[in-house]
């Protein structure tokens, strides 16, 4: 098997007397479809604030691309090619859609170059990517002229304009229709088959199962299954967090 | 227009102001017009960190204090150094000391900075209200500071003897003063505006809106807090070198007095946060009637006017001037073009 692209080895943490995480280990391959299910309640935000640096973990590591992870700020794990998008959207309410995109291209595709961007780059880059997520109309609109599922393709237009190796999606789907949620289904195998390893964060099982070729569940902090979605969501210990003894 | 034409131009249009108003010879047009012109560094230099970044400084006064109490130590310096040091050492001292205005500046600018920096350091783990609170704390802390600092006078004040006339230039030494504002004013705006438009810009607007995403689309945010905090306590320090020798007689409560805290919130909020004009239009406007209402009324009612116009555009115009008149053209352009809007080209 090829070195894993994310490596999380013993990964604990406690707000107060509350073990959120406890004692996580799970290693993602490189293209691989993640999907981490699990109650409300049972860690997996925080896993994913773990992962990305928004929280520090208090026991184990993170290695991302074969580098320790651990003391890392956010920005930094962004530069490193790990991208996130958040559960609730979090637009720049200030600037319009293409400037979201702006600025991972500013700060964090940046860096990786050494050389600045033109105008035209800038420009043609954003566009791509909002072609990708199909919001190109919108490109000079703001945040708050877009529709809730607008929203969440921005979200992750703005993950995805960082040119990240992995992708963490937090709950990309919640609240949207049926149709709206194939939409972002298709939209994320499509960013996949572009090579990006993606990791999905969510309650819709219908989106879960025809998303993942590997399911992971967190219940109270704890990994209690993974493996094939198919196995994992037959296996009673699953069950009964789900739907109770 | 690129950075250096708008610094030409500006510049041009400052040196156009300083002519017209020596064609009044009314030495009191550049008293007022001073204090007016201090108000847009000040305001501009708040806005740096409080419009474009979203945190709310009430301490604007401490770092504007820092300035002219920097310049209230070089002109202590020889006299100190004649009692206390060897005569060679203390001739040196006495004929580098004071420093002309814009070297004063600098060291202002400097010394303001570096508390900025400080500061910064120490209380950008806080948020909202909470950050706000620590400003104003500094404020209390350096005002005591300087009340039992002896050397620049405690809380007796210090005189800073202003000379007549500038002999180089030959003008008058309140028209020098008033020159050397209108060039930090065009210094300060042309930074402004440079940071609007660049990267610094675009990272100060994502840590307004959002910092956790800000940092999730890597920004690295406390690294450009700390630049935001620096200068804009450097413009503010700057902004305060000049002062004693504009006033002659500095005292701490003068200093660190409420209007500067007051002012330099108000006129971005009146004026608008997000651009650089904002600031000016806020400043010019109300420290102009400012002005008007302390000659024709009295002192207290300005600060009155400045209450009274806050709270009504808080409630009327949140987003200023500025923002009003955007949100009357932009409606006006989507009345006329119909929706979609213009597809940005590739």
């Amino acid at each position: 098997m090829t070195e894993p692209l994310l490596k999380i080895t013993n990964v604990g943490k406690r707000f107060g007397g509350f073990v959120a995480l406890d004692g996580i280990n799970l290693d993602v391959a490189p293209g691989e479809r993640l999907g981490l299910i699990g109650p409300n309640g049972s860690g997996k935000s925080t896993l994913v604030n773990c992962m990305s640096g928004t929280l520090h973990n208090d026991t184990g590591t993170v290695t991302f691309d074969g580098k320790p992870m651990n003391g890392l700020q956010a920005h930094e794990r962004t530069h490193m090619g790990l991208a996130r998008s958040f559960q609730l959207p979090r637009p720049f309410h200030s600037l319009t859609v293409a400037e979201n995109l702006r600025v991972p291209l500013l700060y964090t595709v940046r860096i990786r170059r050494d050389v600045p961007h033109t105008k035209d780059e800038m420009d043609h880059r954003c566009h791509e990517v909002l072609s990708l997520v199909s919001l190109q109309h919108k490109a000079n609109r703001l945040p708050k002229d877009l529709t809730q599922v607008e929203m969440r393709k921005l979200e992750l237009a703005r993950a995805m304009a960082a040119d990240p190796k992995l992708l963490i999606a937090d709950e990309a789907m919640a609240g949207l229709s049926g149709s709206e949620v194939k939409d972002i289904v298709a939209l994320l195998i499509r960013l996949n088959e572009r090579g990006i390893t993606i990791i999905l964060i969510e309650h819709i099982m219908a989106a879960v199962m025809s998303f993942s070729q590997r399911l992971v569940v967190l219940v109270s902090g704890k990994m209690i299954a993974e493996g094939d979605p198919q196995d994992v969501i037959r296996d009673p210990e699953v069950e009964k967090a789900y739907l109770g003894q | 227009m690129r950075t250096w034409q708008f610094f030409l131009v500006s510049l041009a249009v400052a040196l156009a102001v300083f002519f017209a108003a020596r064609l009044y010879q009314n030495d009191y047009l550049f008293f007022a017009g001073y204090v007016v012109l201090q108000f847009i560094v000040l305001a501009t230099a708040w806005n740096i960190l409080g419009g474009y970044c979203g945190y709310v400084n009430f301490g604007s006064a401490a770092f504007f204090a820092i300035g002219a109490y920097t310049t209230v130590v070089m002109t202590k310096l020889p006299a100190f150094a004649n009692r206390n040091l060897p005569p060679e050492i203390a001739s040196f001292v006495g004929s580098i000391t004071p420093p002309p205005i814009p070297v004063l500046i600098v060291l202002g600018g400097l010394v303001a900075g570096l508390v900025g920096l400080g500061t910064g350091y120490l209380t950008l783990r806080l948020r909202g209200v909470f950050f706000a609170i620590a400003t104003l704390a500094l404020a209390v802390v350096l005002q005591t500071l300087i009340v039992n600092w002896d050397f620049v006078g405690g809380s007796r004040g210090a005189y800073v003897i202003r000379p007549a006339t500038v002999a180089w230039l030959g003008i008058g030494y309140i028209e020098y003063l008033f020159l050397v504002m209108l060039v930090l004013v065009v210094v300060s705006l042309t930074t402004a505006r440079a940071i609007e438009r660049s990267r610094l810009g675009y990272g100060f607007a994502t840590i307004r809106d959002d910092e956790l995403a800000a940092e999730a689309s890597g920004v690295p945010t406390l690294r450009l807090k700390l630049v935001a905090t620096t200068l804009s306590g450097a413009f503010m320090g700057m902004a305060g070198a000049p002062f004693p020798y504009y006033i002659g007689f500095l005292e701490p409560s003068s200093a660190f007095g409420l209007a500067y805290a007051v002012n330099a919130i108000a006129m971005p909020m009146i004026g608008g946060t997000t651009s650089w004009v904002g600031p000016l239009v806020g400043a010019v406007l109300l420290g102009t009637l400012q002005q008007l209402a302390t000659v024709t009324i009295s002192s207290a009612v300005s600060l009155l006017i400045v209450g009274l116009l806050l709270v009504f555009f808080v409630i009327i115009a949140p987003n200023g001037i500025i923002g009003w008149f955007q949100y009357f053209s932009s409606r006006k352009s989507t009345d006329l073009k119909e929706q979609p809007a213009p597809v940005k080209s590739s």
